[in-house]
């Protein structure tokens, strides 16, 4: 749209024709008030506080539905627009209880800021103010009716934004409610996204009702430990006896990769870090069977000797380890550098959430890219195929629902079942719960298809510029086959968890290395670690634990992960392994271990994460708990305890200006905070072994497809997309036996692995909402 | 039924066929109904915008917009269907006029929907009657029928070749409705709040398709227009204010009615001759001229003419043509208070300004008007009114501002009279029942 120019307080502006006023003042940072406008909901012109005089035009106008004329001269801040504003603020604070001291809001309310700006805080009124009850809509969301100033933006973001319509408004004039779709509850999915959009304290959390002040928290912007979309989270810490406590977690600055967004994992299910049963000491079983707590120094002592032991009497082939979903790259870089180069084994695996070798591979055999989650914002075409974005990747589903809402983007959907998603879409094609996606793929190349697929089809190929999202039902030559269909779109695979795509990129596989670098082209890592890599694959997480069961796995060491639950392993086949557990609760396998060891959790550490479509953010040390140590600190540490050369494992003491002995610590379990002690004083943080940053130099340095990350964009909080790894003579691999090791999670939008059990609202939540709790997970190939 | 009050000043158009059993399609043919549709049906398009303009005739709702601009304002060409949709929501306190039409010529109703519809391009009209006028529905149902079954709706209407189709629908009990965009979301089956403009109706209007929308007098009026013809009709009444209109004669006065008069009849005339001057003995203290919304004229104010320029240049509205008479014995404190109840009832609650501000005025007027009123609560009263005139999203908290404004500014003695605990000075007044 071409230009035009205007005058705004005096100041010439330009803008592309159709932009509305409020937007383009916004823009060119003069500040205009309002309660109801909302940018990507629809305009209501219902508060009045945008108020501006513009010349020729009679009457005070709404700068949110004017859009901007050539030649417009506009007058914001004037005695008359003031007047108008303090009016409007005046009559809200009419019937507004005086709550401040006991509201949520307070120091975040925008009816705060703009009483102080405009000086409306003397009362006129004498008559009593209208109260209505407040009342308990969800587990997780309170409505203090008074305060209720009817912008009407809760009811547009749970309808227009999230597409769930429980939010309306009932009766007229001054008794005119927001009400719940159930009466006098909430049945919806409880994203909590009303709470954040509430200007005041109407609409407040549940489990942050009257904990603190904003001020009293430090915020803290990380990204959510939860799905696999990696959305930015502010969490606000508040110190307390045992290190630091989680109050509550919410995407206010709509920051990050998420901007307004943020569901119910992400906003409330931080509550398994303040539990009571946090693993906070190491433990060691006893002769007598039980296990008890012992030292740091005693545990990692104790684990070092046994795996040399091991490692010296039966090989490293006979040391398993099953790393995490959930750990950052760091942690999952240095497990399998110190699996391979210290302990000598390529018995190396996780839960594969998704097939996520066979897609590499199929892009890098197509020359194919991948999409970045904000790829899906302003795709002029999408293709869905499996998956339920919905309940397992919510901000996929909220980039799609918008880009269809507000840019009319084209949605295309194939699925076994009618997921909600299919409201938006242009075509929906029902595939066979029987082999559906198998057979879809065969349509697309063999021809034969029948007319409604046919239809479909031909839809598709008319758009000029498609991204497909695929579900991590999809693997190996399904996924193959819809790359090879269409090579000119982009490519995105759902996977679950906040890193299990990072997982996958750094190498958690017995037959692959970091960047899905076969083993056979292992040259860069042999040089960096200096060893020679044997060609033959390790053992498989399944192979692991048949070799356990037999009697042949002499260690496992797992970080993070609760193999027994999940692949329901019978207590007994892990009686011969001596096995390591290094996670945040006595989960069902960590109940088994010889050794439980406390780690840290993705709230209470730094490092990166790469999220299932290849974006990389940074995530921040939050909390804190005492007696815990992040997973990098411990595994360093059992590698020095089995004589290993810490610098060659890390690559610390590379910096230029490290700082001995000004520091406040490098003392163990201090080095997160230390790191940060060290920035903020312009010193490099290159001291520490147990430093993140050292091992993403490595991880920059060497991995395929993380050699272009920038650093600055990194530290300032962004996501980058991370271009497919075109790692060398991947395509030629034989990736096969990874379609069957994958096993998809199952999780909706209350559920979230082994962590998930442990987070109280979520259970709650989930308990109020049972269909959305678990689905069936798809074991069909 | 009430009698048809008759006086020698009327002049009968749009009151022509009242009291004659019209409604019955039959008498309606008889009385020469359709005869103006059929002619229309040989006229182009802009032959009858054209005859339209040249009849004056101004919206006969409260806005006084000229009908043949308005209709003018359709695109020719639209991808979306266009729509007719006939305002009858009256609810103007004052106002009883479009009710007798409903009542006694409903075919003229559908006549002028049908003309309307040639003129713009349409082939649909709604025809929307408020909640409260649900025992005229009946009525409006049966001439409508009965018009389908005459061949004068439905596809090939009178044998030209044209379709229309007349669907009409109630509301459920809102003032605000009445606004034009707020009637169209109505209609939509949503809540009843106006919308954003522009877009205006004739351009994106019910279903997102360019519509007209006109009061039932107005659409009425229509047929007779090509009945007399434009020219002879705009002749009837002023400049730039052609024909006559219905008038809501109402209050303290002897004779109250509605009444046909030409337009630019005088307003004295009008209270002291058609309306027989003040009932039980008592004076003149003040003329609502056009509805509540409309400011209040004090006796030395009323000889004027009653069209919309008159009116306006008064420093009120010629409005719905609800002349609301009121006596000495009238406490216009509580006058004025019972006007803001109406107005806080029937605010749609959309905008802070309207919903928050007629909710304090009400308050405030009533701790007031029971002696619990101070000095600076006739500021308030007066700050809360211009703090809503032109802040509003609809003219409904214009309508509540400027009566309150006016009130405040021409009766300030009586205001006064309240002040320190003292008793309304009209207490004893037999017609309180006002609150």
């Amino acid at each position: 749209m071409p230009d035009v120019t205007f005058i705004v307080d005096g100041k010439q502006l330009t803008a592309p024709a159709g932009t509305l006023l409020i937007d383009a003042c916004r823009t060119a940072g003069i500040e205009i008030p309002a309660f109801c406008y909302y940018p990507g909901l629809s305009l209501q012109a219902a508060c009045r506080m945008c108020v501006v005089r513009i010349e020729k035009m009679p009457k005070l106008q709404t700068a949110c539905t004017t859009p901007v004329a050539e030649g417009m001269i506009v007058q914001t801040e004037t005695d008359e627009t003031k007047q108008a504003r303090k009016a409007t603020l005046e009559l809200l604070l009419g019937n507004h209880p005086l709550d401040c001291p006991v509201c949520d809001a307070g120091g975040e309310c925008e009816l705060q800021d703009m009483t102080f700006k405009y000086g409306a805080s003397e009362s006129k009124f004498v008559e009593i103010k209208q109260h209505r009850e407040e009342q308990q809509w969800s587990p997780v969301v309170f409505f203090d009716r008074p305060r209720c100033i009817l912008c009407y933006r809760c009811v547009r973001m749970c309808g227009e934004g999230m597409d769930v319509w429980a939010l309306g408004v009932q009766n007229r004039g001054v008794g005119s409610v927001i009400a719940p779709n159930r009466q006098d509850h909430l049945d919806c999915e409880e994203c909590g996204a009303c709470i954040d959009v509430c200007p005041v304290g109407a609409l407040t959390s549940g489990t942050y009702r009257y904990k603190t002040r904003p001020w009293e928290m430090n915020h803290v912007a990380t990204v959510c430990t939860h799905c696999g979309d990696g959305c930015k989270v502010t969490l606000g810490i508040r110190q307390d006896n045992d290190g630091s406590e989680v109050v509550r977690g919410d995407n206010r600055d709509k920051s990050g990769i998420n901007g307004d967004f943020l569901c119910a994992k992400g906003r409330f299910a931080f509550d398994f870090v303040n539990r009571t049963d946090r693993l906070t000491q190491p433990l060691v079983r006893q002769a007598n069977g039980q296990l008890e707590a012992v030292s740091w120094e005693h545990a990692i002592q104790f684990v070092g000797k046994k795996l040399t032991e091991i490692r010296n009497q039966r090989g490293g082939k006979s040391i398993g380890f099953i790393g995490s979903n959930r750990t950052t790259n760091e942690d999952n870089y240095i497990l399998q550098k110190f699996a391979r180069s210290v302990v000598g084994t390529n018995n190396i695996d996780h839960h594969r959430t998704a097939d996520f070798a066979g897609f590499v591979q199929a892009l890098a055999k197509h020359s194919a890219k991948a999409a970045s989650l904000r790829d899906f914002e302003s795709a002029a075409a999408t293709l869905v195929i499996g998956g339920d974005p919905t309940e397992q990747h919510p901000l996929l589903a909220w980039n799609i629902r918008t880009n269809v809402r507000l840019n009319n983007s084209r949605l295309y959907i194939a699925n076994t079942e009618k997921i909600k998603l299919h409201r938006q879409a242009k075509a929906f094609l029902a595939l066979p719960a029987q082999d559906g996606y198998g057979s879809f793929a065969n349509s697309l190349h063999a021809g034969g298809a029948n007319d409604e697929t046919k239809t479909f089809l031909d839809g598709l190929r008319a758009e000029e510029s498609l991204i497909v999202a695929m579900g991590p039902e999809l693997r190996d030559g399904t996924i193959a086959a819809i790359v090879a269909a269409f090579p000119q779109a982009k490519f995105a695979l759902l996977g679950d968890y906040s890193n299990s795509r990072g997982a996958a990129d750094m190498g958690l596989f017995p037959d692959l290395l970091p960047g899905f670098t076969p083993l056979c082209a292992n040259a860069t890592f042999a040089t960096e670690y200096g060893m020679e890599f044997s060609a033959e694959p390790g053992l498989n997480l399944i192979q692991m634990l048949d070799a356990a069961a037999r009697g042949d796995l002499g260690a496992l060491y797992v970080v993070g992960s609760n193999p027994v639950s999940r692949y329901n392993v019978p207590a007994d086949s892990l009686e011969n392994t001596f096995l390591i557990v290094q996670d945040l609760f006595l989960t069902e396998t960590a109940l088994l271990a010889d050794v439980v060891l406390p780690a840290a959790s993705a709230y209470e550490k730094s490092g990166t994460m790469t999220n299932t479509y290849g974006d990389l953010q940074l995530v921040k040390k939050g909390g804190d708990r005492a007696g815990t140590r992040s997973d990098l600190e411990i595994i360093v540490r059992i590698a020095a305890a089995m004589g290993a050369k810490v610098n060659s494992l890390v690559p610390y003491g590379k910096g230029v200006s490290s700082d001995l002995g000004q520091t406040r610590g490098a003392q163990s379990g201090e080095a997160d905070r230390h790191a940060v002690w060290l920035s903020a004083h312009n010193l490099e943080p290159r001291v520490s072994p147990f430093d993140p940053n050292a091992v993403l130099d490595e991880i920059h340095r060497l991995i395929p497809g993380y050699a272009g990350l920038s650093r600055l964009t990194l530290a300032a909080g962004n996501d980058q997309h991370l271009p497919s790894a075109e790692p060398t003579g991947l395509v030629q691999i034989d990736l096969s036996s990874h379609a069957g090791l994958t096993l998809p999670t199952g999780d909706g939008l209350f559920a979230s692995g082994t962590l998930g059990r442990y987070c109280s609202t979520l259970g709650e939540l989930a308990a109020e909402h049972p269909q959305s709790a678990e689905m069936a997970t798809d074991a069909s190939a | 039924m009430p009698n048809i009050s008759h006086h020698p000043d009327e002049v009968s158009v749009v009151s022509y066929r009242f009291g004659k059993g019209a409604a019955n399609i039959d008498k309606y043919l008889e009385l020469g109904g359709y005869e103006s549709l059929k002619k229309c049906l040989g006229l182009e398009p802009d032959a009858i915008v054209a005859e339209m303009k040249a009849s004056g005739l101004r919206g006969r709702g409260g806005a006084g917009f000229p009908t043949g601009m308005k209709w003018s304002f359709v695109p020719k060409q639209s991808a979306k269907p266009k729509y007719i949709l006939v305002n009858g929501d009256e609810s103007e306190p004052g106002t009883c006029k479009d009710r007798l039409i409903f009542e006694h010529d409903p075919h003229a109703v559908i006549e002028g929907v049908i003309i309307a519809g040639l003129a713009v391009g349409a082939q649909m009209g709604f025809i929307y009657l408020r909640g409260e006028y649900r025992y005229l529905l009946t009525i409006m149902e049966r001439a409508i029928a009965d018009a389908y079954a005459k061949g004068f709706l439905g596809k090939n209407i009178c044998g030209s070749g044209k379709d229309f189709e007349v669907i009409s629908h109630t509301g459920a009990g809102a003032y605000e409705v009445g606004e034009e965009s707020a009637l169209m979301e109505s209609l939509e089956g949503k809540r009843g709040i106006p919308r954003i403009r522009p877009p205006f109706p004739a351009v994106v209007g019910l279903y997102g398709g360019p519509t007209v929308i006109n009061n039932a007098e107005t659409i009425a009026t229509v047929p007779h227009v090509f009945r007399i013809g434009g020219a002879e009709y705009a002749k009837l009444g002023t400049e730039r204010n052609g024909g006559t209109r219905l008038f809501c004669l109402s209050g303290h006065v002897k004779n109250p009615g509605v009444y046909e008069l030409p337009m630019g009849y005088n307003l004295k005339k009008m209270v002291y001759e058609v309306g027989g001057g003040i009932a039980n003995g008592r004076k003149l203290k003040a003329v609502v001229p056009g509805g509540s919304s409309t400011p209040v004229l004090l006796p030395e104010e009323i000889d004027i003419g009653m069209d919309f320029d008159q009116v306006g240049k008064a420093g009120s509205m010629l409005g719905s043509g609800g002349v609301v008479v009121i006596d000495d014995q009238t406490c216009m404190v509580n006058f004025a208070l019972r006007t803001m109840k109406f107005y806080q009832h029937e605010s749609c609650g959309w905008c802070i300004p309207c919903r928050e501000g007629t909710d304090w005025l009400k308050k405030t007027l009533t701790r007031f008007h029971a002696g619990g009123g101070v000095e600076k609560d006739i500021d308030n009263i007066r700050y809360l009114s211009e703090n809503m005139l032109g802040r509003t999203f609809c003219p409904l908290g214009d309508a509540a501002a400027m009566p309150t404004i006016a009130f405040v500014k021409k009766f300030r003695h009586e205001f006064e009279a309240h002040l320190d605990g003292k008793p309304c000075p009209y207490a004893h007044a037999e017609d309180l029942a006002l609150a």
